[in-house]
């Protein structure tokens, strides 16, 4: 009768709920494995508050479902990396994956969160390996193509016609894409190309280098804080008075420019973002930023914003179903949102194609030193390794 | 060095495998894994792999330092050029796991032979040096070969493969294959320590220049024993290589050669479960407190602390002490 | 390769040099006298660091910074040597290899917990961020020529203090021998202390000078106490003198290792081989150095003992 009636319907509910594959899940859990420590440890920071953000700004969902961002630090380690990833996606069985900053872990993360069918969005690491030969249909990348900064430095430095010019970058597949793609799109000579260590805090040994090579610009592609005692240990030792210094836009960004100040004035960068861009979207984060954490944000801050913004929109997408992976993959193509930069769509092989823009470190009216949005370099620009990629299914 | 009163190295002659105590364990460990997935925690079956093998090699640590009386600051080299064996051979082609492991602990065995040829000439804290020395020349040597991956390491495509209808991919198998190894070795190095070799090399530990008068090969018993702990600390390597299916030249740090002897040393110098005890104490309270907060690296440093002014021999003391006649 | 060139690699050698003696010293003098291992020692080069840019930041000169900063690592120093370290003299090395290690790890994470784990960035002095002109058409940071000085004028101050007054007599007599010392009538046990943190005020100078150019972060000291554990092999064990000639020598073979040597390379093997092999090199030269060394002189060059 009535006690076996609510016991049926308690039976039938108990079944519907563990019936699992056409059902929507609860939650969805987002491993975030960044770089909280070491020198880079700004940028992860930065990565992790824009997406948190996000997630806050949705009332701490994503696509209508509770959000649970799992925080963890990859150490600057691909060891460690690797150990937390395996731990996120064994144990914590998560959903998504993003947050990783430098390519060279995610190129020791990546083969175990695509084996395990688990989506990885990235939230700034780029790999060349990812965009060509080895493109994979679970990576998809909020941020952009390693080389296409510097491809749109190149060819400012080639149209200002710089004559001489001396690279620099770290010894490892990240810096060797970048400096890459500057020469893609600079036709001069190259006076100098050093590769420096990882770890690396003093350019003593490079500067000298620098001193005698003699150029008219220096494109450095140094992340976070090798960038920040790059330009200080340059300047210190005067080099800015003959040589002009360009940069793809990390290394002209806010964390940088908070640590170095002034002696940054006049730095040349170029990105797909800045942070006085005119839209909706952007107008919003940046202000929300601002209030929730004290400081202008970083486009690695726009990165993580977007990610989860990319997320929110796909997992709304498949109504909550984030079983069916087919469904979810086609989502995420779509790239369902409005980005921070503006228009928004993804190549063949997951990355975007979207515009550059040259930036300059200048006081502005509020005399803070900040990046300006001067022009814009390359226009739906897509990445040079796309041809490659042939997109397993 | 001079021994201090407080420190007591156990007696040479009681080192004996005893059943009664290794039974008990043997069944436990080879019950976990089942336990492990009743709970529906099948990571932890990694976890338990990975503490078996650190086991293995600070065991093989234990043989010469607890033993042999040689304190290597190097010996993490040797792991992590087995390890480095096994990803070269994978990514030539070759993943059967009866030709890299035997070559991992050949490799292993021949770089402690020629480190040790040179270095057991040395005594003190010159000897630590010098396998620090080493072990760092070969830590930069894999960091600058960038066709291995350098310092990004090496991504193993998959595990090694045993045939025998075995897939090491699945954790089940791999933890009992490692249990295997580590528990055959272990067997192995007790019947060692219990026989001749064995004895010689703890009274030679105790009193060099008087073996050395008594007409015993003193340099090459120490050159055996630090080969034969190069060799078994290569296998390890293998293993760990297969555990994380990653290769980095991170494993041949001096800082994992201090976290190796830390092992031992927590674990209890020159007890036969001294490496066994060392290593689990070790990873288990990493892998614990690190669920906890982020800084468990305090919390652990706060326990090695209590156990060196607590337990001035290690863990295994404090067991012996409760239970052994 | 220019004779600029040249001299700028010098005086880098010389600044990295100096600056690696204010560790080695005070490794050594605990090593030699003490007995006693300890791997916690890049841990105080570390705080030390900290301890500089806080102050700094929050009195807005680098100089009270500094001041401030040594004077609460020699604090912190005598402390720890009161509470924890003391009770390690007695023990094995293997001991102290445990019990410092530990301390190593409270030490990274505690400062990780009270700063968090992201650099702090130290602004150099004002006047000094800017290059000299030493000679007509060779520049070189000022701010580097001041580490120079600074280091120079710790090793004046410490020959001073090691053969003119009566503490750095007991401080010898303990290095070559401690029982005797002992035997004589020093107050052991504030010698000790005194030492201890005498040692931290040194890693603390170094870590404040070297802050503005470096970034202060946690784990800086660990690559830097393997560099001083070496130069106080070559210099030999309890040897101020041996600590000071080790230092300089290291610092030249790493920063020839950095430049010259991949120079040659370059030269020799095409830019490709250059960039692999380089690096490695550099770093393997030094430990190089080490086994030259030993070979030749088994107790390194200045032995205190016997």
């Amino acid at each position: 009768m009535h006690a076996s009636l609510r016991f049926m319907t308690a039976a039938v509910a108990a079944a519907s709920l563990s019936a699992g594959a056409a059902q929507a899940a609860d939650a969805v859990k987002v491993g975030l494995l960044t770089t909280l420590s070491g020198p880079g440890a700004a940028l992860g920071i930065d990565i992790r508050d824009g997406f948190e953000l996000a997630v806050k700004q949705a009332g701490g969902t994503l696509g209508g479902l509770k959000a649970d961002v799992i925080v963890a630090d990859d150490q600057l380690s691909p060891d460690a990396a690797k150990q937390t990833a395996d731990r996120l996606l064994k144990r914590d069985r998560v959903d998504f994956m993003t947050g990783i900053v430098f390519s060279n872990i995610m190129l020791a993360v990546g083969q175990p969160v695509f084996q395990s069918k688990t989506f990885y969005i990235s939230a700034n690491a780029g790999p060349s390996q990812y965009a060509g030969a080895q493109c994979n249909p679970y990576f998809f990348s909020a941020s952009y193509q390693n080389d296409t900064m510097d491809e749109a430095a190149g060819k400012v430095v080639q149209d200002r016609g710089f004559k001489k010019v001396a690279l620099i970058a770290p010894n490892y597949p990240a810096g060797k894409d970048h400096l890459a793609g500057f020469k893609r799109f600079y036709k001069g000579e190259i006076v100098m190309e050093d590769y420096t260590q990882l770890n690396q805090l003093d350019y003593g040994a490079e500067l000298s280098k620098l001193r005698a090579s003699q150029a008219d610009a220096v494109f450095i592609f140094l992340p976070g804080g090798l960038g920040v005692n790059f330009i200080k240990q340059f300047v210190g030792a005067g080099l800015n008075q003959n040589m002009k210094l360009f940069a793809p836009g990390f290394s002209g960004d806010e964390d940088v420019i908070r640590a170095v100040g002034e002696p940054m004035l006049g730095l040349f960068n170029t990105s797909q973002w800045a942070h006085d861009m005119d839209n909706a979207a952007n107008k919003r984060f940046v202000a929300d930023f601002e209030k929730a954490y004290g400081r202008l944000p970083t486009m690695y801050a726009s990165q993580g914003y977007d990610a989860a913004r990319l997320i929110d929109g796909a997992v709304r997408k498949v109504n909550g179903n984030l079983k069916d992976k087919d469904a979810l993959r086609k989502a995420l193509e779509s790239a369902p949102f409005e980005s921070v930069r503006g228009a928004f769509r993804f190549d063949a092989n997951h990355y975007p194609i979207q515009d550059y823009y040259l930036r300059e470190v200048v006081k502005d009216a509020q005399g803070r030193v900040t990046n300006k949005l001067v022009g814009r370099v390359l226009e739906n620009h897509a990445d040079a390794y796309v041809g490659e990629c042939k997109m397993p299914s | 060095m001079a021994h201090s009163p407080q420190h007591e190295s156990p007696g040479l002659l009681d080192h004996a495998l005893r059943a009664r105590s290794a039974v008990p364990l043997l069944v436990l460990l080879i019950l976990l894994p089942f336990a492990a997935l009743a709970l529906d925690e099948g990571f932890y079956i990694g976890v338990a792999s990975r503490i078996l093998i650190f086991a293995l090699a600070a065991t093989s640590l234990n043989l010469i330092l607890g033993f042999g009386g040689m304190v290597s600051f190097g010996h993490a080299a040797f792991v992590g050029m087995g390890a480095y064996t096994v990803g070269i051979l994978m990514q030539s082609g070759i993943a059967s796991a009866w030709i890299a492991w035997p070559a991992a602990l050949l490799v292993g065995g021949l770089f402690a032979f020629v480190i040790g040829l040179v270095s057991l000439r040395t005594q003190g804290v010159y000897f630590i040096m010098i396998t620090l020395a080493f072990a760092q020349m070969l830590f930069y040597l894999m960091v600058s070969l960038k066709q291995y991956g350098g310092e990004d390491g090496l991504p193993l495509a998959t595990r090694s493969d045993p045939g025998l209808g075995l897939d090491l991919s699945d954790d089940v198998q791999f933890y009992f294959v490692v249990l295997a190894i580590c528990a055959g070795v272990f067997v192995c190095l007790a019947r060692l320590l219990n026989a001749r070799f064995g004895h010689v090399l703890q009274a030679i530990r105790e009193n060099e220049t008087r073996m050395a008068a008594l007409g015993f090969a003193v340099y090459r018993h120490k050159l055996i024993a630090f080969t034969l702990a190069g060799a078994i600390a290569g296998l390890a390597g293998a293993l760990l290589a297969n555990q994380s299916s990653f290769v980095s030249p991170s494993l041949l740090q001096w800082s994992q050669s201090g976290i190796l002897l830390v092992m031992v040393i927590l674990g209890g110098v020159g007890h036969l479960y001294g490496g066994l005890a060392g290593a689990a104490a070790f990873l288990l309270i990493e892998e614990i407190v690190s669920s906890y907060t982020i800084h468990w690296q305090f919390g652990l440093g706060a326990l090695l602390l209590a156990v060196v002014l607590l337990a001035p021999n290690g863990l295994m003391s404090l067991v012996r002490r409760r239970g052994a006649p | 390769m220019s004779g600029i060139l040249l001299l700028e690699q010098l005086l880098n050698s010389l600044q990295f040099g100096l600056m690696l003696f204010l560790l080695a010293a005070g490794l050594t003098l605990v090593f030699g006298i003490m007995d006693l291992i300890n791997l916690a020692h890049g841990s105080l080069y570390m705080i030390g660091a900290y301890l500089v840019a806080t102050i700094a930041a929050a009195s807005g000169s680098f100089w009270i910074g500094l001041a401030g900063g040594v004077a609460a690592s020699a604090v912190l120093g005598a402390v720890l040597e009161c509470t924890v370290v003391r009770r390690l003299y007695q023990r094995d090395h293997l001991s102290q290899v445990l019990g410092t290690f530990a301390l190593l790890l409270m030490a990274n994470e505690g400062v990780r917990m009270i700063w968090g784990s992201q650099p702090l960035m130290m602004p150099m002095p004002a006047g000094l961020s800017g290059p000299v002109e030493l000679l007509p058409g060779f520049s070189y940071p000022a701010y580097r020529l001041l580490i120079i000085g600074a280091g120079l004028a710790v090793a004046l101050l410490l020959y001073v203090l090691v053969t003119r007054t009566r503490l750095g007599m007991q401080v010898r007599a303990g290095a070559s021998n401690r029982e005797m010392a002992q035997a004589m009538g020093a107050d052991v046990r504030r010698l000790f202390t005194l030492l201890f943190a005498f040692g931290a005020a040194l890693c603390a100078v170094a870590g404040g000078m070297l802050g503005p150019l470096l970034a202060v972060q946690v784990g800086m000291g660990e690559s830097i106490l393997i560099l001083a554990f070496v130069v106080i092999v070559i210099g030999g064990i309890g040897s101020i003198r041996g600590a000071l000639v080790g230092a300089l020598l290291v610092g030249l073979v790493d920063t020839a290792g950095r430049t010259v040597v991949p120079m040659l390379f370059e030269l020799l093997m095409g830019p490709a081989a250059a960039d692999n092999a380089g690096p490695a090199v550099a770093s393997i030269l030094i430990y190089v150095l080490m086994a030259a060394v030993l070979f030749w002189k088994p107790r390194g060059l200045f032995p205190a003992r016997g």
